[in-house]
């Protein structure tokens, strides 16, 4: 079992400065999100693009980026989307040391459990999908399970048992504000200029090419646009007269009071539907489906919650009487084949990333690199062209849950 | 030695022995665990997280930021607070460091959930929330009157103000009882309202048996969920004191003023023997005055302000304490515990130590808005308390008392009546002439002055959050950072955040901060409240919905028969479907592929029945019928003669296959509509989402009768002449009862509607019986001779071995039906149906799409698994740790490795004599007679890939 660290790590004494509007930039991302500032991070480093604006409607990463559960994973069933996350793992896998920043980046395993013969089956198509990617994978009895995490109930007499797992070694979880934190100080140090409480209110577009946009703090002329809005993407990318396909939804989450470690890797179930892991602190972090209505609200209804409970009690009995602190909500946006949308817009110079459903925090340094790479040349990166705006014309949809028993 | 030195002379009570961190201690009924420690001499309680420091109790309600304890027994709790865990007989508890521990043993109690409905819910059981209560109960509204604790009278408990007349807390119980015996008024007492949703959506938790400890009556749920909907919310929730950060603000002896005083008033408990006092604002001397009234001596106060309310001064001076007007406390003094406090003044100036073993701070008093705030309220600060007040709402709810900003007890109490005639003026009642309760008049209080911090040192021991060991370092060290948030501040240094989510810091930490920037504190704002208001435990949560309640389990009306025969089960949705039936056959060793076996050959050669109930079944029934049937089918439906049936397939908008099934019709205006077993809901949402969104024009019902319904799928060269000695009133030769036709008849004597349809190629039928009568059909087809009961493996084979897919299985979203081979179902004649339009899309007419195909291991004895992917004899090479194969030449394995497809369905056939499998290969069709190979583990499995129709493709048993 992993031990959890005595004391949290300390943090380097500067994060990043609130900077005031230019008039102009060559590059304006709008979003100040996750994607967002690991796209200035990217676009500084590995393109030499750094007169670059941060725009951030509320507070720096205070959106998904600061109520996600925190799982990174790659094990994703399709090519093209085990593609951009292994990408992303990859990058994690070294995301400390080239941001110079904690991030508890810990690789603590994620299973991903079966409870029918169906999600057996998708399981392991899964598995082997992933090991021909190169993804790490494998398939776990019950027993196996077990070892891998003692609490989990894996009973034949439960009303879903557990009829094994994919296992994932290399997945885990980081420290969601560290990381925004961390690309955020590395992109300032770069000189990408962070704005906060910057809402975005236009775009100008002129021949049908973004000049700039419009803002709660005064017009900001760019040369290229990229949007990094999440759901707001569509009301953002609707000013340049430019529809996404995407619905909004709220997305809960929560965490228990401070405990002994006892829960040593990441469980998702759908099937059971509720994932779990203990963060470094020793809070437990859990997160179950997404309310079906649709909303920008940043809360969800209590019966999700109640429901979320009953189904980690059935595959954790040991958590009966620990208690849930504090419940939150976000806003996941969803796309029809919930896949993101990664790539080029019919207005030049305008960019658009989103989409990402609940797979965005673990994707961030993927994200970043690839539409970084995007906005700088102005094509697409290969791992982020199968993500295009125009599959859903054509056609060549990347669909992810319709596919498998992937959890979020 | 009394064993509890502590408590106020002259109180007496049932004595109560419980065990602390190992010391056997006893404390009188009535007693929280907090007050009992006190009560025993127990200064340090625990431990801090994250600097190790021993902490004290440091306010008497669920705000304790320090005393954080773990049940022992009877059964291991984490993380409660010594404030508000009622003492019981045999209670055993230990201090914790900041982190609990779970049991490692099941919960053995129960816990449950409610729903109620009332007029007007009342949060609160203090002066404002009872005076509420009582205005609108007497005006015969429905009312619940929620409070968070074992005895109402909120804040007049800790005090020993008047109300009409006699003491405050005999008047909240009396006024409550009164309450409690209206039929029409529901009282809930030790029950918090944790979170306030949208249209005033409530959710309360009872503790009903916690307090009883192992005196807990059997069954008894030991919380229980209130899920209250109200159509008024008074929110009468209060306040909570806060401190000041100062050096040494953590150490045990320290403590809220207003905690102290609810210690000596409602405990009977002194903190203390010798007291300081250091206050911003006037509640503090109440509490002076009346720890001086129990005997405890008070050193001095120290009051940042010049001028303190007269009337507090002149009672000091008639009882010779001292005030220090314009002074601060600048540390508290001791090792482990309080045993002094430097007082200076506050511009500065020499210092001098109190000695004392009691340090009280009040940094004045926050509204406790949480709830008013997650309905979606505004806050608006209000300079006069240093805190945020409840502004605009957007429920019908409103806060009442302190949680409005309102401070003495006469206004309280009068603001509680006027929300509670508000409330029912709203709801049309008339209100009564409901008298305010009179309290005596109280002097006007003097202004407080806002400190957040005393200025000292290197802000090390100031905490800000005691829970959490933050200290005015850190934030500053936040601050430096560059963070201007408070959102920001919280998340780097962890305010805010720990059990006590807050609330004694939330406001402290915002003034801290302000303080820093140099901005204003309003202009700062707060961090954002969230439910639940209290920690919850997840049983309570989770409630009935454990085990077999998690979900429906739904059987078919044959269960019990299946279940006789030692059928194992397979579970498809909520339904328990037999998978197979082992031991049936000669052999009572069976196992499951010779069980499946012995199936499968005795529907091909013989008879089976399979319980095929569960099936989703939907009436789809109007003059609309026909055409709504041909929008979300592929095929045409509309065209079905009445007593004929069709296979029929529907898509997505996408264009791929989401579920199949059949349509019957049974008359011009009435089809009757099968689903798959796991999509009846599904498919049924998805009608009436079209026609309630799309085509709100089409005059079509649509209704589930699944469940009405009992189905027995009958099979075999010899199923006609079963169904032949059963229905001896149907006419079932080939000619009278063709394939694809139903008829009505008496089947075993029972009505019922025969089906010529087959989902494994041989001769079959479906026979339909009203659920009432499933059993009895079972059993007279199973006691007509040699009828093999067989289960989904078995089905699943049988129609793998014509190619029939099933979908979920052979299909994931991304299928359309001319990759399954169904060209023909797509229909070209009709104008329009739900998907027909994306097949006119680029990528649905690619020619390596993924086709069905059938697969035959090159060795017939290997069973491929399902899952198993599937590449190319080049790609093949590059697989890692494949075995070296002759046939392959050896070269570094390359990733990724392309996947021409995976297997969707792999069995042994008896039929057959051999293992075959289904797989979704790309430009499948094509590749035809072609080897792929198929990675399983360290192993290469070369299979032939085939047409998906392995048995019969002629078509020949259908008839029999």
């Amino acid at each position: 079992m992993n031990p959890l660290p005595p004391h949290l790590p300390d943090h380097p004494d500067r994060l990043w400065r609130s900077a005031e509007p230019k008039r102009s930039y060559d590059v304006v991302i709008v979003g100040g999100g996750g994607h967002g500032l690991a796209t200035a991070y990217y676009l500084a480093k590995n393109h030499g693009i750094t007169d670059v604006a941060v725009l951030e409607r509320g507070w720096l990463a205070g959106g998904n980026m600061a109520r996600n559960t925190t799982i990174i994973r790659s094990n994703y069933l399709w090519d093209e989307s085990a593609g951009i996350y292994e990408h992303a793992l990859k990058l994690w896998e070294g995301l400390e040391e080239d941001l110079g920043y904690p991030l508890l980046f810990s690789q603590r395993g994620v299973l991903n459990l079966a409870h029918s013969l169906q999600d057996v089956r998708e399981s392991v198509r899964r598995v082997n999908a992933n090991r021909l990617n190169g993804v790490d994978a494998e398939w776990l009895t019950p027993e196996q399970v077990k070892e891998v995490c003692p609490i989990v109930e894996i009973s034949p007499d439960v009303r879903y048992p557990v009829l094994g797992a994919t296992f994932q070694p290399r997945a885990g979880i980081a420290k969601h504000d560290y990381v925004a934190w961390g690309f955020a100080r590395a992109a300032a140090d770069l000189g990408v200029d962070m704005i906060e409480h910057c809402e975005v209110t236009g775009l100008d577009v002129r021949d049908g090419r973004v000049t700039g946009v419009r803002t709660t703090r005064g017009p900001i002329a760019a040369k290229k646009v990229a949007l990094a809005a999440a759901g707001h993407s569509s009301v953002v990318a609707g000013f340049a007269g430019v529809a996404l396909p995407l619905q909004s939804h709220p997305l809960q989450a929560l965490v228990s009071e401070l405990l002994e470690p006892v829960h040593p890797t990441v469980v998702m179930s759908n099937a059971v539907h509720v994932y779990v892991s203990q963060a470094h602190k020793g809070e437990l972090v859990m997160g179950a489906g997404i309310d079906a209505a649709n909303s920008y609200r940043q809360r969800g209804a209590f019966h999700i919650i109640e429901r979320q409970m009953a189904a980690a009690l059935e595959l954790f009995p040991v958590f009966a009487r620990a208690h849930v602190l504090r419940t939150w909500g976000g806003v996941v946006d969803v796309t029809p084949d919930a896949s993101p949308v990664v790539g080029l817009t019919p207005v030049e110079d305008l960019y658009v990333n989103c989409g990402w459903g609940t797979g965005g925090f673990k994707a961030t340094p993927g994200v970043g690199w690839c539409y970084a790479h995007t906005v700088a040349t102005g094509e697409p990166h290969p791992l982020n062209a199968p993500f295009s705006l125009d599959r859903f014309t054509t056609g060549r949809l990347v669909d992810e849950h319709g596919a498998a028993a992937v959890a979020h | 030695m009394s064993t509890q030195p502590y408590r106020r002379e002259g109180v007496t009570g049932r004595v109560l022995r419980f065990r602390f961190d190992g010391r056997d201690l006893e404390g009188l009924a009535g007693d929280t665990l907090a007050s009992a420690l006190l009560a025993g001499g127990v200064r340090a309680v625990a431990t801090s997280v994250r600097l190790g420091r021993p902490r004290g109790v440091y306010a008497a309600g669920c705000e304790e930021p320090n005393a954080v304890v773990q049940i022992e027994e009877p059964f291991p709790e984490p993380m409660l607070t010594a404030t508000t865990v009622e003492l019981y007989d045999g209670l055993v508890a230990t201090g914790l460091a900041g982190r609990g521990r779970l049991a490692d043993r099941p919960d053995p109690a129960r816990y449950d959930a409610v729903h109620a409905h009332c007029d007007v819910l009342v949060v609160g059981a203090g002066p404002a929330g009872i005076a509420a209560a009582r205005v609108a109960a007497r005006a015969g509204a429905r009312v619940i009157l929620a409070d968070e604790r074992p005895e109402p009278g909120g804040s007049l408990l800790g005090t020993t103000e008047t109300v009409d007349g006699g003491p405050g807390r005999a008047w909240a119980a009396a006024e409550v009882d009164a309450l409690a015996a209206l039929p029409e008024t529901r009282v809930l007492r030790r029950t918090t309202v944790i979170g306030h949703y949208d249209d005033n959506y409530i959710v309360a938790v009872e503790r009903r048996t916690n307090h009883l400890g192992a005196a807990a009556p059997p069954g008894v749920a030991r919380e229980r969920v209130w899920r209250i909907r109200a159509k008024r919310v008074v929110l009468a929730t209060g306040g909570h004191e806060r401190f000041v950060a100062f050096a040494g603000n953590d150490l045990p002896g320290v403590m809220l003023a207003g905690a102290a005083r609810t210690y000596v008033n409602q405990y009977g408990v002194l903190p203390g023997r010798r007291a300081v006092v250091f206050t911003t604002n006037d509640t503090a001397y109440a509490a002076a005055l009346d720890l001086a009234d129990a005997g405890i001596e008070i050193a001095a106060v120290a009051d940042v302000r010049r001028e303190p309310g007269r009337m507090w001064a002149a009672r000091c001076a008639e009882r010779g304490i001292e005030v220090l007007t314009g002074h601060v406390v600048t540390a508290a003094k001791g090792e482990g515990e309080v045993t002094g406090a430097e007082i200076a003044p506050r511009t500065g100036g020499r210092a001098r130590e109190v000695a004392a073993d009691l340090l009280l701070v009040s940094g004045g008093w926050t509204p406790v808005v949480h709830l008013f705030s997650q309905a979606g309220g505004t806050l608006r600060y209000d300079e006069g308390l240093g805190a945020f007040t409840p502004g605009e709402t957007r429920q019908a709810a409103e806060a009442a008392g302190f949680a409005a900003g309102v401070t003495t007890l006469r206004a309280c109490l009068a603001d509680g009546a006027e929300a509670g005639r508000r409330a029912l003026a709203a709801l049309g009642f008339g209100a009564p002439g409901v008298t305010v309760p009179v309290v005596e008049e109280e002097p006007a209080a003097a202004p407080a002055e806002h400190l957040w911090l005393v200025e000292s040192g290197d802000y090390g021991t100031h905490f800000v959050d005691l829970q959490r060991d933050v200290t005015v370092a850190e934030v500053l060290r936040a601050t430096g950072a560059g963070l201007t948030s408070v959102e920001h501040v919280k998340r780097y240094t962890t305010a805010g955040t720990a059990h006590d989510q807050g609330k004694t810091s939330g406001q402290l930490t915002g003034g801290v901060v302000a303080h820093a920037l140099g901005v204003d504190v309003a202009a700062l704002g707060t961090t954002t409240f969230r439910a639940p208001y209290t920690p919850v435990s997840f049983a309570a949560l989770a409630g009935r919905d454990r085990g077999p309640l998690h979900d429906p389990v739904r059987t078919t009306p044959m269960h019990e028969w299946h279940v006789a025969r030692g059928a194992l089960f397979e579970n498809v949705g909520q339904w328990k479907r037999p998978w197979y039936y082992p031991g049936l056959g000669e052999d009572p060793g069976e196992d499951m592929e010779d069980a499946v076996l012995r199936e499968c050959a005795a529907v091909r050669e013989g008879a089976g029945a399979m319980d095929a109930s569960t099936l989703g079944k939907i009436d789809v029934v109007g003059p609309d019928a026909g055409v709504f049937l041909d929008r979300l089918y592929t095929n045409m439906m509309s065209t079905l003669k009445v007593g004929s049936i069709r296979y029929g397939v529907m898509c997505r908008p996408d264009g791929m296959v989401f579920d199949d099934g059949t349509a019957i019709r049974l008359a011009d205006d009435h089809y009757l509509v099968t689903t798959t077993t796991g999509n009846a809901a599904a498919v049924l949402d998805w009608m009436e989402e079209w026609l309630q969104t799309e085509w709100p024009d089409l005059r079509v019902r649509c209704t589930s009768v699944t469940e009405q319904w009992a189905t027995v799928a009958l099979a075999g060269p010899r199923s006609r002449e079963v169904l032949a000695a059963l229905a001896p009133g149907l006419a079932v030769g080939k000619d009278d009862f063709p394939f694809m036709t139903w008829r009505d008849a008496e089947v075993a004597g029972i009505d019922a509607r025969v089906c010529r349809i087959s989902f494994s190629g041989e001769l079959a039928y479906e026979i339909n019986v009203s659920s009432w009568h499933g059993l009895a059909l079972w059993e007279a087809v199973m006691a007509s001779g040699e009828v093999t009961p067989y289960g989904t493996e078995t089905m699943h084979v049988l129609r793998a071995e014509k190619g029939y897919p099933i979908v979920g299985q052979d299909t994931d979203g991304t299928v359309t039906p001319q990759d399954l081979g169904m060209e023909w179902i797509v229909s070209k004649k009709k104008a329009d149906f739900v998907g027909r339009r994306s097949y006119a899309r680029a990528d649905t007419s690619r020619p390596d799409r993924r086709h069905l195909v059938g697969l035959l291991p090159e060795d017939p004895g290997v069973l491929l698994p399902e899952g198993a992917h599937l590449v190319s004899v080049s790609a093949a090479a590059s697989v890692p740790s494949s075995v070296a194969s002759a046939a392959l030449p050896a070269v570094p394995p390359v990733l990724p490795v392309p996947a021409l497809g995976f297997v969707t369905s792999s069995y042994r056939s008896a039929a057959l004599g051999r293992t075959f499998a289904l797989a979704l290969v790309s430009g499948g069709r094509g590749r035809v007679g072609e080897r792929l190979y198929a990675p399983v583990g360290d192993d290469l499995v070369p299979v032939t890939v085939t047409s998906h129709v392995l048995y019969d493709p002629e078509g020949a048993r259908r008839d029999g």
